[in-house]
C-alpha cells in the first residue's frame, strides 16, 4: 500500500543553532504523560510535544509534510505512540542519518515510511535543505531531491523486508500474506 | 566462520542463514506485554486475528510495572483490557504487585541462557546479563509476536569492548556503566550487539551485571553480553568470531561517574558536579532495584539520616526483591534513615508513579535515562545507590568519602 516515490514539504528538526538535533528520545516526541492513550486518531496533537523549539509542529504540519531529523532519531523507550503520533498527523515520511533500533523497528512494522539520509548534517549545515523546501524520495532507488532548489539528494534505499512490509501495509497484513 | 553470542543465540532459533546484516525469521521462547504497551498489543491482537488462539500461551505472560497499582482510571481500564485478554486465552500474568517485568523474567526461570525474548520495554535487553537475548519491541511486534511466536530481526554485527586494569576498589557497577556511557556514546556501538570483556566486568555479581547491562540501550546497542561471567557454551563467542570493531577502554581507579542532563551520555567524574544542592533522591529502577544496591546505599546511610530538604525515595525492583530486603532488615534501616518506601515497580523512572520532579529541582537518582522532562520539569543527575546515598545525607552531590 505504502507509495514508491513521496514528495512533500520537509520540516527540519534543528536547534536555537540550526543544527540537526540528535539523539531525540521517544519522551521529546511522544511524552509518557499520554501513554494511556490506546486510538492513534488521538495521538496527533501530543507529537513532538516535549522537543524545546517544536512543541507547536501538531499545529504547523500538513498532511504529508516530511520531518527532517538528526540521528539516533527515536532513542529511549519502546513505545509505538512515538511512530503513531505522526501516521496521525499524516507525516510522509521521517529522514534522518539513522534511527534507534526499536524506533526504526515500530514504524516499519507500522508500514510508515523511515529512510535513512546519507550527508543529511552536511546539507542542513551548507543551507541545501531548509524547512519549507519540498523534497521527493523514492523509497526504492534511493533517488532523492531537493525539488525546489532543484538539489540531488541521497537516501539508503528500503531493504528487502522494510520494503515487503511497506508494500503489504504494515506487519499484520505482511504475515497474512505469508500465511 | 566463528560466530560471536549474538549469532549463536540467532542461529539457534531460526533457520535462515545466520550473518551481520542479514534478515532473519527467528522464534521467541518468551513473549510478553507490560501495562504499557500492553492495552496496545491487545488491540492490534484483536483487531487483526479476532478471537483466534496465540501460538502458544505458555510461553505469552503480561506483567504489569509501570503504573502499579493503576494511579490514573484510565491506566485502571488498560490493565483490566490485559487481564480479560489473558483470562480468555490462559496467558499468565504478573500483576501490579510483582513489580519489573524484566526481573520478574529472570526469578521465574523464565529468561534464560541462550533463549529469545520480547517484550513491550525497550530495557528488555538487561537479559543479557543473563546470557538471554532480550528484546524491547512495540506493540505491532508483540502482538504479532504474540499470535506467530516469531520476529523478523536483521542480526547485528557485534562490537568487542574490552575494559583494561582494575576501577577502584569500592567502584560501582553504575560508575562503570556510566563511564561506558560517556565513552561509547550513542555511536560507538550503535544498532550492534556488545561484548564485554576484562576483570571489571568479570567479577560483577548477578546484580552488578544487571546495572551494566540495563543501559546497553542508551548506547544505542541492540544488546550487551558478559561471556566471561556467564556459563555455557551457548553463549560464549567462537575464537574465531567475527567483530566489526573492537574498542579498547582503560578503566583502572575508575572514579565515581554521574551523567549530567540532559542525557545519559553526558557523564562526567563526581568531582566535577559534587557540592550542587540536591532536593531528591531516588534509588530503584531495572538498573539499580536489587538487594545489593539497597544494601550498598545503607552502608552509607547507616548512622546517618536523609536531610530534611530531601526527598530520598525507594523502590525496590521486585516484590521478591521487597521480601529480601525485609528479611534483611534493609527496608527497616532505609526507613529509619528517613527515605521513602514504595512498592515494587518502574516508579521513579516511568510515569510518574513514584513522583515527579518539579520545575527547578534537582534530582539525583540511580536510573537510567534523565532526558528532558522525562521525569518531570527538573534536572535529573544519574549516578550509583552509593552516591544518591551520600548526596541525600548531604543535600548536594557528594560522594560516600563526604559523608
Amino acid at each position: 500500500m505504502g507509495e514508491t516515490v513521496i514528495q512533500g514539504k520537509i520540516w527540519v528538526l534543528t536547534d536555537s543553532r540550526g543544527s540537526l538535533i540528535e539523539d531525540i528520545d521517544t519522551d521529546q516526541i511522544y511524552h509518557n504523560a499520554h501513554l494511556h492513550i490506546t486510538d492513534i486518531a488521538q495521538m496527533g496533537p501530543f507529537a513532538l510535544g516535549n522537543l524545546e523549539g517544536w512543541k507547536d509542529f501538531p499545529k504547523k504540519c500538513g498532511a504529508g509534510d516530511i520531518l527532517v531529523a538528526g540521528r539516533n532519531f527515536g532513542a529511549g523507550s519502546s513505545r509505538q505512540q512515538a511512530v503513531d503520533c505522526f501516521v496521525a498527523l499524516k507525516v510522509g515520511a521521517i529522514l534522518a542519518p539513522s534511527f534507534s533500533a526499536i524506533y526504526f523497528r515500530n514504524a516499519v512494522n507500522s508500514g510508515f515510511p523511515v529512510v535513512r539520509g546519507l550527508s543529511l548534517e552536511t546539507w542542513v549545515s551548507q543551507g541545501k535543505l531548509r524547512t519549507g523546501d519540498t523534497v521527493r524520495l523514492n523509497v526504492v532507488s534511493g533517488e532523492a531531491r531537493n525539488v525546489g532548489r532543484g538539489l540531488p539528494l541521497e537516501v539508503a534505499p528500503m531493504s528487502r523486508v522494510q520494503l515487503d512490509i511497506y508494500e503489504a501495509g504494515d506487519l499484520f497484513k505482511y504475515g497474512k500474506a505469508l500465511a | 566462520m566463528g560466530r560471536t553470542v549474538i549469532e549463536k543465540i540467532i542461529a539457534a532459533h531460526t533457520r535462515d542463514e545466520v550473518r551481520p546484516g542479514r534478515i532473519v525469521w527467528m522464534d521467541l521462547d518468551v513473549r510478553t506485554a507490560r501495562d504499557f504497551g500492553g492495552p496496545n498489543v491487545v488491540k492490534n491482537y484483536e483487531r487483526e486475528y479476532d478471537d483466534a488462539p496465540p501460538a502458544d500461551a505458555r510461553k505469552t505472560f503480561f506483567t504489569f510495572d509501570l503504573c502499579a497499582p493503576a494511579c490514573t482510571i484510565k491506566s485502571a481500564d488498560n490493565q483490566q483490557a490485559c487481564r480479560d485478554f489473558a483470562r480468555k486465552h490462559g496467558i499468565e500474568v504478573y500483576d501490579v504487585d510483582r513489580g519489573i517485568g524484566s526481573h520478574v523474567l529472570i526469578e521465574e526461570g523464565l529468561a534464560r541462557p541462550g533463549t529469545t525474548v520480547v517484550g513491550t520495554d525497550s530495557h528488555m535487553n538487561i537479559l543479557g546479563a543473563v546470557g538471554c537475548f532480550g528484546q524491547g519491541m512495540g506493540d505491532v511486534d508483540v502482538a504479532f509476536g504474540f499470535k506467530t511466536g516469531k520476529t523478523w530481526f536483521e542480526v547485528p554485527a557485534t562490537v568487542k569492548v574490552v575494559l583494561k586494569g582494575r576501577p577502584a576498589p569500592r567502584a560501582d557497577a553504575k560508575d562503570l556503566t556510566l563511564f561506558l556511557c560517556r565513552e561509547l556514546g550513542t555511536k560507538k556501538i550503535a544498532l550492534a550487539a556488545a561484548e564485554f570483556y576484562g576483570e571489571a566486568v568479570r567479577r560483577l555479581d548477578f546484580a552488578g551485571r544487571i546495572t551494566f547491562c540495563s543501559m546497553v540501550t542508551e548506547m544505542a546497542g541492540i544488546i550487551g553480553f558478559i561471556p566471561e561471567a556467564v556459563q555455557g557454551a551457548e553463549i560464549q563467542a567462537d575464537p574465531d568470531a567475527e567483530y566489526t570493531d573492537i574498542v579498547e577502554l582503560d578503566v583502572s581507579e575508575l572514579p565515581p561517574q554521574v551523567a549530567l542532563p540532559p542525557s545519559p551520555n553526558t557523564v562526567k567524574d563526581l568531582a566535577a558536579v559534587k557540592g550542587l544542592r540536591v532536593d531528591s533522591g531516588f534509588i530503584g529502577s531495572c538498573t539499580n532495584g536489587r538487594t545489593e544496591d539497597f544494601a550498598r546505599a545503607l552502608e552509607i546511610l547507616e548512622g546517618h539520616k536523609v536531610r530534611k530538604s530531601v526527598m530520598l525515595k525507594v523502590v525496590p525492583a521486585t516484590r521478591k526483591v521487597y521480601e529480601d530486603l525485609i528479611g534483611k532488615g534493609i527496608l527497616q534501616a532505609l526507613f529509619e534513615c528517613g527515605a521513602i518506601i514504595l512498592n515494587p515497580g518502574c516508579g521513579g523512572c516511568a510515569e510518574g508513579h513514584a513522583g515527579l520532579t518539579g520545575k527547578g529541582e534537582v534530582e539525583i537518582s540511580t536510573g537510567n535515562r534523565n532526558f528532558p522532562g522525562k521525569q518531570g520539569l527538573g534536572q535529573v543527575y544519574l549516578a550509583s545507590p552509593a552516591v544518591v546515598a551520600a548526596s541525600c545525607i548531604r543535600g548536594e552531590v557528594a560522594g560516600p568519602e563526604d559523608v
